[in-house]
């Protein structure tokens, strides 16, 4: 019988034929913690669990993202306790400060490889989908179990179908297609269900993690972006890739008559820049519908659009200019590695030229937590996934989310802006 | 007696306890227990009283995968938690902490600050009026889980994770 990616990939680590609506425990490939829920997780294992050793340290990741670098003498004192526990686990697959947000940083270190099984501590774990993994997040009692134990249990999902057809207009982008899907599925319409993005095999791998990290904000459980094996990792990084528990051999494929629950259709020929206003996700607009929004803060980073991909879309954009009078610019690589490629070919040196105010590439102001949080009656575009009302720091600040093109073009005029008026 | 704390659709983790309040942020981490809907319902953490109900609409703790947040609903001794629809990671965390989660929507015959009593074994909430409202049984596994105290006490006890054969 035809099956989706998720009851492929999960079929394949519960070592017999699953399909959607059954409970099933599977083998775990790689578990991701972060340092806002490792210490928590390692409280867990060690004093709940009993376990003082994971149950593989090649197969547990450990990233220091969300508050990086420290913010307070907390966060630095429990960042230590994490570093401490890291090296007495000897686990290699450690990123500190600096290194980027777990979901890219993985995905670069070819760490996060297609057909993998991958739990993660953080919601948007549902990333690793870019490169066609089952990404799913959990939290801290679920993680804890998963790094001892090297299994967990899923309720296998249903497969909500979106499916592209046609190519991006100039200044529309993955995040406008992902709005979109949000739009139509509301923010509970994939809930308990996975996510398959068809269509998109033109995009860039950072650019489907858009669309994967994205699937969180529709409910889903992964968000999966068919595998095409050549789009993965670059040559600079094979060489420091471990071994792939997955047969090279073997790729969830998308199969001739797999079920899904529910189909949704989009022409990228004829979308338009969406935008999300406060206060959820799916209050989602075309940006010519929307009026006048006036913004005191852009802010270009996240999981969803700090990719390299997203400081170039911008940088065209800003290039020569400079940024509205009283507007801040913020902007957060996702990465080292998008840093770094942005770094060597000028895209950032265009867009710290036009005014923006840098940051260490990591979670940033996302969780409102430092590094820009908004202050009462503020109002910012961001390039995140959330609008929570309190999520980057006031709960009197006004969060509208669009893509990294609409973020630059609003900017340069201090107002919710199509890029294409201002290039 | 449990009160009746009604709440509206789609709240989200950052509603029941925002990042800034995470136990990493906090110097103490006891300290959770103030924060719960700090900002959204700021009258709750200081009024909750253990056994109370919270009834929610459509995508209950929708978001991050926080589990500090349904553990500072633990901490302050949320009775049970009733809601059409959870989000997936909330549902999970709440199972795995041992919080009564039923799936049911109730924000229209119960209403905010009633008084009714829940009996959890039986899967009943009575009103002051002796109407006796049934909530839908969670499925075997759920209830299991739950019987354990959560998924470790589960897994320590069974040895294997649901929707694996017993040993």
């Amino acid at each position: 019988m035809a099956q989706t990616l998720s009851e492929q990939i999960l079929s394949r680590a519960a070592g017999r034929t699953v399909c959607a609506g059954e409970v099933a425990s599977v083998a775990v490939d790689l578990v991701m913690m972060h340092d806002s829920l490792s210490p928590s997780i390692i409280k867990i294992m060690e004093q709940e669990l009993g376990a003082e050793r994971v149950w593989d340290p090649e197969r547990v990741a450990v990233v220091i993202d969300h508050v990086a670098p420290a913010a307070t003498v907390q966060t630095a004192e429990k960042q230590n306790e994490v570093r401490r526990w890291v090296q007495r686990q000897g686990i290699r697959h450690f990123y500190d400060v600096g290194r980027g947000i777990s979901h890219p940083v993985l995905v670069e270190e070819g760490v996060a490889q297609p057909g993998m099984v991958i739990v993660g501590s953080d919601s948007h774990s549902t990333a690793y989908g870019c490169v066609g993994a089952f990404g799913s997040g959990m939290g801290s009692t679920d993680i804890a179990l998963a790094a001892a134990t090297g299994r967990t249990w899923f309720r296998i999902p249903e497969t909500v179908l979106v499916r592209a057809t046609g190519r991006f207009r100039p200044g529309v982008s993955a995040k406008d297609l992902a709005l979109r899907a949000a739009r139509e599925l509301r923010a509970d319409g994939a809930t308990y269900a996975a996510v398959e993005w068809h269509g998109v095999e033109f995009l860039t791998v950072m650019e489907r993690m858009t669309l994967a990290t994205f699937s969180i904000e529709v409910g889903a459980k992964a968000g999966i972006v068919p595998p095409v094996f050549q789009d993965v990792g670059g040559g600079m990084q094979a060489a420091r890739r471990p071994q792939n528990p997955v047969p090279a051999s073997w790729l969830p494929v998308v199969q001739e008559g797999a079920s899904y629950s529910r189909i949704v259709e989009v022409n990228l020929d004829t979308l338009d820049p969406q935008v999300s206003a406060p206060s959820v996700v799916d209050n989602v607009f075309d940006l010519s519908d929307l009026g006048r929004v006036a913004v005191d803060v852009v802010y270009l980073g996240t999981c969803t659009n700090g990719h390299y991909e997203d400081l170039a879309a911008a940088a065209r954009i800003l290039s020569g200019k400079h940024v509205a009078p009283g507007v801040r610019l913020m902007v957060v690589p996702a990465s080292r590695d998008a840093m770094l490629r942005a770094s060597e070919d000028g895209t950032l040196s265009t867009l710290i030229a036009a005014g923006a105010a840098l940051g260490t590439p990591g979670c940033g102001a996302c969780i409102g937590r430092h590094m820009g949080v908004l202050g009462p009656n503020e109002t910012c575009l961001f390039t995140g996934n959330r609008n929570f009302r309190g999520r980057m720091g006031s709960p009197e600040a006004n969060i509208y989310l669009a893509s990294a093109e609409v973020a630059a073009a609003t900017a340069l005029t201090g107002f919710i802006t199509h890029p294409q008026d201002v290039l | 007696m449990s009160r009746v704390w009604i709440f509206g659709q789609d709240i989200n983790t950052d509603q029941i306890v925002p990042g800034r309040f995470a136990p990493i942020m906090l110097k103490n981490e006891d300290d959770l227990r103030k924060y719960p809907f700090v900002e959204h319902r700021p009258e709750f953490a200081g009024t909750v009283q253990p056994g109370d109900i919270i009834v929610a609409g459509n995508n209950f703790g929708c978001g991050s995968s926080r589990e500090y947040a349904p553990l500072a609903l633990k901490m302050v001794g949320v009775g049970a938690i009733i809601a059409p629809l959870f989000a997936r990671i909330f549902f999970r965390n709440a199972l795995n902490l041992g919080i009564p989660c039923f799936t049911a929507d109730l924000t229209s015959q119960l209403r905010d600050g009633q008084e009714v009593e829940l009996v959890l074994e039986d899967g009943v909430i009575i009103t002051e009026s002796g109407e006796k409202i049934a909530l839908p049984p969670p499925p075997v596994f759920l209830r299991e889980v739950w019987a354990a105290g959560g998924i470790v006490p589960f897994y320590r006890q069974h040895g294997r994770f649901p929707g694996e054969a017993p040993r």
